[in-house]
């Protein structure tokens, strides 16, 4: 406010209400969608005859045999997978944060996390298959077998494979926000004070600094649990089959020509946005459960010690977890050049570019619809992101840390939830599903990652610039667009190319917002999944990652390019 | 005619209920008011005040008279005040030669006729040549005098000096000091320097206003 910004002019009038906008254009789509899948859960949907109220739907669901296992699996694999990406990130941290080591488990985590789930589960299905790369490197030698074994190790009914393929990919995400939170909070101090009294550094990491950590990000932990317990591509690559998961089952029902199947795909969606909530209730419960202990334990005084054991094993796990995606990621590549190639060997007798050939007609037309996708929802996501930003810094419109839950309704509401009434909504109000449409939906998923990864650097960057450049004459878009955007190229090519990953890796909103009508690689590629053609899975996957990967390599050397001569923005 | 100069007209800035700052004085072109107090008494709180960048939460009253004009309610980039903070804040993305032609009006047309006049200045600051130097890599001593002269090129009708020197080592810092008040006398600008080293009071020769 008392900056005292021009204010006549259409964009200077709009800043004020882009807050109020992002929002809406974040939040809306969601709540149309819950509710577009409560009503005809409960019986109404005019359209197909369903004008009253009852309960119907439900007790088809629950006479459906498959709901005890499938409601089961649901929370299980949250869980599982929540608590031991939760644990290896708090391990690793514990155990090797401002080591050597731990920088160059930092300066793996953006390529980690840019690997699209889709992608990751593939590879990862390409290693642990009977006949996959860790059979043959085992056989005959080890394992005695010269044929692929008759075993059920991907999509085990228990959701272990499913577990393993999450795990994977969260253990990135986790570590990321818990660095974010590391770097705000000055941790520091607090464990070198333990050390000087005598606890070993492990128990020194978890005494003092966990607890002020994980409440910065429980949010994000809340996400990753909502996400994991219903996420559908990783869960078709990896999950069982009979029954698959609740998420899946859904699908399965809301693809149905039989239309009257959406009550009972809605209700479904309902019960599994229950269940989220109910886990998440667990998981707060849990919170305080093993804070009551962990308090016990802080007054024990324990001073803690098996150091060595602990770095070690969470060093393991840590490579263990990072190898799944890297090697994941090599097999696909051998995979799609890959000739005639028998078991057990370890790579194929012939290296071709017989599939890529074949497919590249293909792909082009998918690759184009994926970039412009991912392109239109990044620079609106940006934009927005920008926009809000500059109206907390010229009209004071700071969120609060209410505010910040909202970032994470997307996030938090299981897809499945809502994306199911976003399509029942769009097909009776005649809606068209097409690319603006998938769009619109994307933007509501690569907002929050966008506004999350830029809101510190731009609010951490030295507003003295401003005022400096303000004296000299400059207005507020000249100190933005002079001054301020230049300095955090940076970072904003950083948030781009998160969001961009974001885009690239929708599955679920991509399938329904377009109808099925839109393609882009993970539709595609996941789509390959049943067919088990691993050549061409391998090929669509590997398109989808290098499309992702692609934009982090922008951000990196752009800026490196462009402020080759300005040394006081190499690492900004 | 209305006094030339700056005038704080009773300026009083609170937070949460306490007065930080109560000030109200004239400084006459040329003239050097120094501003002590301790650290956290509202020294810097005073010149955002007068360059229109007061950060919300502080009450402020009171009107700031530039010349006769009042320019209280202006936006901060028509008040033509000028100011130096500690750091240098030299924009990183510019070098040296764009910095000093962000400073420059555009009132200064044509790219040539500003390029000259770029030129020049850093010949009078003895650093000719050093347009497409990065910044980053001057010495602090250069840096200050980049960010002094990119002040001046703004054309202000008074000068504000926060803790200008202080990074500065004592030889340096006796040279950047002479050049700043020699400049602000000659172009008759009134300055107010805020300050925590008595060594700049006494050289500023001015009165000091002191903050509790
Ligand atoms: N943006 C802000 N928000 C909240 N409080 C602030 C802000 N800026 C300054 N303050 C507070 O206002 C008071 C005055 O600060 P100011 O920076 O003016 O002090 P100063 O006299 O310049 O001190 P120093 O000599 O250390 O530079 C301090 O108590 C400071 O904590
Ligand atoms: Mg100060």
């Amino acid at each position: 406010m008392s900056l005292r910004c021009e204010t006549t002019s259409a964009r200077a009038r709009f800043l004020p209400w882009a807050p109020l906008l992002t929002l809406a254009i974040m939040v809306g789509p969601v709540v149309a969608g819950v509710l577009g899948t409560l009503a005809p859960a409960f019986g109404y949907m005019p359209a197909l005859g369903g004008d009253g109220i009852n309960l119907n739907a439900f007790a088809t669901l629950f006479d459906w045999p498959g709901i005890t296992r499938a409601s089961t699996l649901s929370i299980t694999t949250g869980i599982a997978s929540n608590a031991l990406s939760l644990l290896l990130v708090a391990l690793i941290c514990a155990a090797w944060s401002g080591s050597r080591a731990f920088r160059i488990i930092e300066r793996m985590l953006s390529p980690l996390l840019s690997v699209p789930h889709a992608a990751a589960a593939f590879g990862l299905a390409f290693l642990i298959a009977p006949s996959g790369w860790i059979a043959r490197a085992t056989s005959p030698w080890l394992t005695g077998w010269d044929r692929p074994p008759d075993l059920l190790i991907l999509q085990d009914p228990y959701g272990l494979s499913l577990i393993a393929g999450l795990v994977v990919k969260e253990v990135p995400f986790l570590l990321l926000m818990t660095l974010a939170a590391l770097s705000q909070i000055r941790t520091q101090q607090a464990r070198d004070t333990a050390l000087a009294l005598g606890y070993s550094p492990v128990t020194a990491w978890f005494k003092t600094v966990f607890p002020r950590v994980y409440a910065q990000i429980r949010l994000p932990v809340f996400a990753v649990l909502a996400f994991s317990m219903t996420v559908v591509d990783v869960s078709l690559i990896l999950g069982p089959t009979t029954p698959t998961t609740l998420s899946v089952q859904i699908l399965k029902w809301m693809n149905d020509p039989d239309l009257s199947m959406r009550f009972l795909a809605s209700a479904a969606a309902v019960w599994q946005l229950a269940l989220v909530a109910g886990t998440l209730l667990l998981w707060r419960l849990g919170e305080i459960v093993i804070a009551a202990l962990g308090r016990r334990w802080v007054a024990s005084g324990a001073r803690g010690g098996a150091t060595r054991a602990i770095r070690a094993l969470s060093l393991t796990a840590a490579l263990l977890s990072a190898s799944a995606i890297v090697f994941g990621i090599l097999g696909l590549l051998v995979w799609s050049f890959a000739g005639f190639w028998s078991f057990p060997d370890l790579l194929p007798g012939a290296f071709t570019l017989k599939t890529w050939m074949r497919h590249a007609m293909n792909l082009w037309p998918i690759v184009t619809e994926t970039l412009i996708i991912a392109s239109a929802s990044t620079l609106i996501a940006l934009l927005l992101t920008l926009a809000c930003l500059e109206a907390e810094e010229r009209h004071g419109l700071r969120p609060g840390s209410r505010a910040l839950w909202l970032l994470y309704v997307p996030l938090i509401v299981p897809q499945i939830a809502f994306l199911t009434g976003l399509q029942t909504l769009a097909i009776f109000t005649g809606v068209d599903a097409n690319r603006t449409a998938v769009i619109a939906v994307h933007i509501v998923f690569v907002l929050p990652y966008v506004f999350l990864s830029l809101a510190d650097p731009f609010r951490a960057w030295d507003a003295r610039y401003g005022h400096v450049a303000r004296a000299l004459g400059a207005g507020c878009d000249g100190v933005l667009w002079r001054v301020r955007l230049p300095m955090l190229l940076r970072p904003i090519l950083t948030a781009a190319a998160v969001g961009f990953a974001v885009s690239i890796g929708q599955y679920l909103p991509t399938l329904l917002a377009g109808a099925g009508r839109v393609q882009t690689l993970t539709t595609e590629a996941v789509a390959l999944a049943s067919g088990g053609d691993r050549r061409v899975i391998s090929v669509y996957a590997l398109s989808q990652t290098a499309l992702a990967l692609l934009p982090f390599a922008f951000a990196l050397f752009v800026p490196a390019i462009v402020w080759r001569n300005r040394k006081g923005l190499r690492h900004a | 005619m209305p006094d030339p100069g700056l005038t704080l007209d009773r300026v009083i800035i609170q937070r949460d209920g306490r007065t930080l700052v109560d000030i109200s004085d004239h400084v006459a072109p040329g003239e050097v008011l120094t501003v002590m107090g301790p650290s956290g008494s509202g020294k810097s709180t005073l010149l955002s005040y007068i360059i229109g960048t007061l950060a919300t939460g502080f009450d402020a009253a009171g009107r700031v008279i530039l010349n006769g004009t009042d320019i209280t309610d202006l936006a901060p980039e028509q008040r033509h005040v000028g100011i130096l903070f500690q750091d240098e804040l030299l924009f990183p993305h510019l070098s040296v030669g764009e910095n000093l032609a962000f400073g420059l009006r555009a009132s200064a047309k044509g790219r040539a006729a500003r390029r000259a006049q770029i030129d020049a200045a850093l010949e009078d600051i003895g650093l000719a040549g050093f347009a497409d130097r990065d910044p980053e890599t001057l010495s602090g001593g250069q840096k200050a005098r980049v960010a002094l002269m990119r002040m001046l090129l703004s054309g202000p009708k008074a000068l504000l000096l926060d803790e200008p020197f202080s990074r500065l080592d004592t030889e340096r810092r006796d040279q950047i000091r002479a050049l700043v008040f020699d400049q602000a006398r000659a172009k008759g600008l009134p300055v107010l320097l805020v300050t925590h080293d008595h060594a700049d009071a006494d050289a500023a020769g001015g009165r000091v206003h002191r903050l509790e």
